[in-house]
C-alpha cells in the first residue's frame, strides 16, 4: 500500500531524490571563494532564513511595544512632559541670566567709560497708565538717589529720577510727553532740544535755522539742562522736514529699546548745567 | 524479488562494463550498460523504478570512478524518471521506438552530464558529437537487443519446455 502511494506520488519521490543527488555533489565540490558549494548555499539559506526570521521578531517586536504593550506610556509621557516642562523653564532661566549678564557688563564698561558716580538698578515695574512713560527701579534714596539724577543705559539716555522714594523711585522715560533734554547734532555741533512725544519717537526742537541737520546725524545730550551729562547717546535723526529755511520737524529714532530694559545705571553726580554757546560768548 | 532483479542486473552490466572497457582500444567504452540498464527498467517498469534503478546504478559507478559522487547518479535519475514517464505515456512495444527511446536517453544523459561538469567547473571540454553519437546507437542497439532477447527467452523455454514433454510420451 505504501509502496502504491510512493508510486503515485513519483513526482515528490523524484525531487526528493533530485535534492539528494544536489546534496551531495554539493558536499564535494567547492565555489569560487574555496567553501564547499553545500556549505556555501546552506549557509546563504540559513542566512537568509535568519535574516527574515530577525525581520519577522524585529517587527513583531516593533509592533507589540509601539501598539500593544502600551502600560506605563501615558505615565511615562506625563513623565517626560514634565521633565521637558522643567527643562524648558530652565532653559529661559539661564537664557535669562545670560542677556542679563550680557546687559551688566554692557552698563560695566559704560561706567568704566564715563567716570562718573553711578548706581546700578533693576526695572521692576513700568508705568501704570500708557499716557506717561515711566519706570520703577528697585533703588532709592537709601542708595543715595535724588529727584532729577539721569537715568542712563549702555546705548544711551533712558530719563530722569522723578519720585525717589527709599528703596525704589520712579523714572521719567526720554520718551514721555512731559520729557526734554538738551541735546546737539554731534557731527554739526547744532543744539535743539529733544522732547518725548508719548509714543516711541523723540523730536528735536528749537534749532537754528542755519544750522546743518540730515537724516542719520547722532544726536547726543549737550548737558545745558543740568540732569543728563554731556555726549551720551540720545538717539539719530530720523526724518527732517524743513518750512523755508526753518526747521518745522525733525525726528530722532531714540537709541534705547525702552521696552527690553532690564537694568540701568543712575548717575549720582548730579550735572552741573553746561554754559551755552551764547553764554560763552 | 523485481528489486532483487534490478540489483542483479545492475551489477551485471558494471562487471560486463569494467570486463569489456580493457578491450577497447581508447580506454572509453562506447556503451553504457549501466545505462541501458536503467533505460530498460524504466521502460519496462515505470518512472519510480526507472529513477531508484538510476539513482543506484549511477551512484556505485561514480563511486567506483574518481570524479565527483552524484553526477552520474543525478544524470541517470533524472534519465530514468524522464524514460519511465515515456514509456507509460506512449506505446514503446515497437523495437523502431524503442531504439528511439533508448539513442535519446543516452544523448540526454551525456548532456546532464556535460552541463552539470560545465556548471560545477569542474571539466573544460567541448561537446564531443561523434563520440556522443556513437555512444548512443551503441546503447540503443543493445537495448533493443536486450528487450527482444527478453520477450523472446520466456517463450523459447516453454517452447523447449512442451518439446520435452512430448518425447517424454
Amino acid at each position: 500500500m505504501a509502496l502504491l502511494d510512493i508510486r503515485r506520488r513519483s513526482g515528490y519521490l523524484f525531487l526528493a531524490v533530485m535534492l539528494f543527488h544536489v546534496i551531495l555533489i554539493s558536499a564535494q565540490v567547492n565555489s569560487r571563494s574555496g567553501v564547499p558549494v553545500l556549505e556555501s548555499v546552506t549557509f546563504g539559506v540559513f542566512a537568509e532564513a535568519q535574516r527574515g526570521l530577525s525581520t519577522a521578531v524585529s517587527g513583531l517586536r516593533r509592533m507589540w511595544g509601539r501598539y500593544v504593550w502600551l502600560r506605563g506610556v501615558e505615565a511615562e509621557n506625563a513623565n517626560l512632559r514634565r521633565q521637558l516642562e522643567a527643562v524648558q523653564v530652565q532653559y529661559q532661566e539661564r537664557r535669562a541670566l545670560a542677556d542679563r549678564a550680557r546687559s551688566l557688563e554692557d552698563l560695566l564698561a559704560l561706567r568704566d567709560r564715563s567716570n562718573l558716580e553711578t548706581v546700578a538698578a533693576e526695572i521692576i515695574a513700568a508705568s501704570a497708565s500708557p499716557d506717561f512713560r515711566t519706570l520703577t527701579i528697585d533703588k532709592g534714596t537709601n542708595q543715595g538717589l535724588k529727584r532729577d539724577m539721569a537715568v542712563i543705559a549702555s546705548e544711551g539716555v533712558v530719563g530722569r529720577i522723578v519720585v525717589p522714594s527709599s528703596d525704589a523711585a520712579k523714572v521719567q522715560m526720554l520718551i514721555d510727553r512731559n520729557a526734554a533734554a538738551g541735546a546737539l547734532i554731534e557731527r554739526s555741533r547744532a543744539q535743539g532740544v529733544a522732547l518725548g512725544g508719548g509714543d516711541s519717537r523723540l523730536r528735536l526742537d528749537y534749532v537754528s535755522e542755519a544750522s546743518d541737520v540730515v537724516v542719520g546725524d547722532l544726536v547726543v545730550t549737550s548737558g545745558i539742562d543740568g540732569i543728563y551729562p554731556k555726549g551720551f547717546s540720545i538717539g539719530t535723526v530720523e526724518s527732517v522736514e524743513k518750512n523755508g529755511p526753518s526747521y518745522r520737524r525733525i525726528t530722532i529714532k531714540p537709541a534705547v529699546n525702552f521696552s527690553s530694559l532690564e537694568t540701568v545705571l543712575v548717575v549720582l553726580t548730579q550735572t552741573p548745567a553746561a554754559p551755552t554757546e551764547e553764554q560763552k560768548e | 524479488m523485481k528489486a532483487a532483479g534490478i540489483i542483479l542486473a545492475i551489477v551485471l552490466a558494471l562487471a560486463l562494463q569494467t570486463t569489456i572497457a580493457r578491450f577497447i582500444v581508447s580506454g572509453r567504452v562506447a556503451v553504457d550498460l549501466v545505462l541501458v540498464v536503467v533505460v530498460y527498467v524504466a521502460l519496462s517498469s515505470g518512472s519510480v523504478a526507472g529513477m531508484m534503478t538510476g539513482t543506484v546504478a549511477g551512484l556505485i559507478q561514480d563511486s567506483l570512478q574518481t570524479g565527483v559522487i552524484g553526477i552520474g547518479g543525478l544524470a541517470k535519475t533524472i534519465v530514468g524518471f524522464i524514460t519511465g514517464v515515456i514509456g507509460t505515456q506512449l506505446n514503446i512495444a515497437e523495437p523502431v521506438a524503442r531504439f528511439v527511446v533508448f539513442f535519446a536517453a543516452t544523448v540526454a544523459h551525456q548532456a546532464i552530464t556535460i552541463g552539470l561538469n560545465a556548471v560545477l567547473g569542474l571539466r573544460t571540454f567541448g561537446v564531443p558529437y561523434a563520440a556522443i553519437a556513437g555512444e548512443a546507437l551503441a546503447n540503443a542497439v543493445v537495448g533493443v537487443a536486450a528487450f527482444q532477447v527478453a520477450e523472446l527467452l520466456p517463450g523459447a523455454v516453454e517452447r523447449r519446455r512442451m518439446g520435452r514433454g512430448r518425447l517424454r510420451r
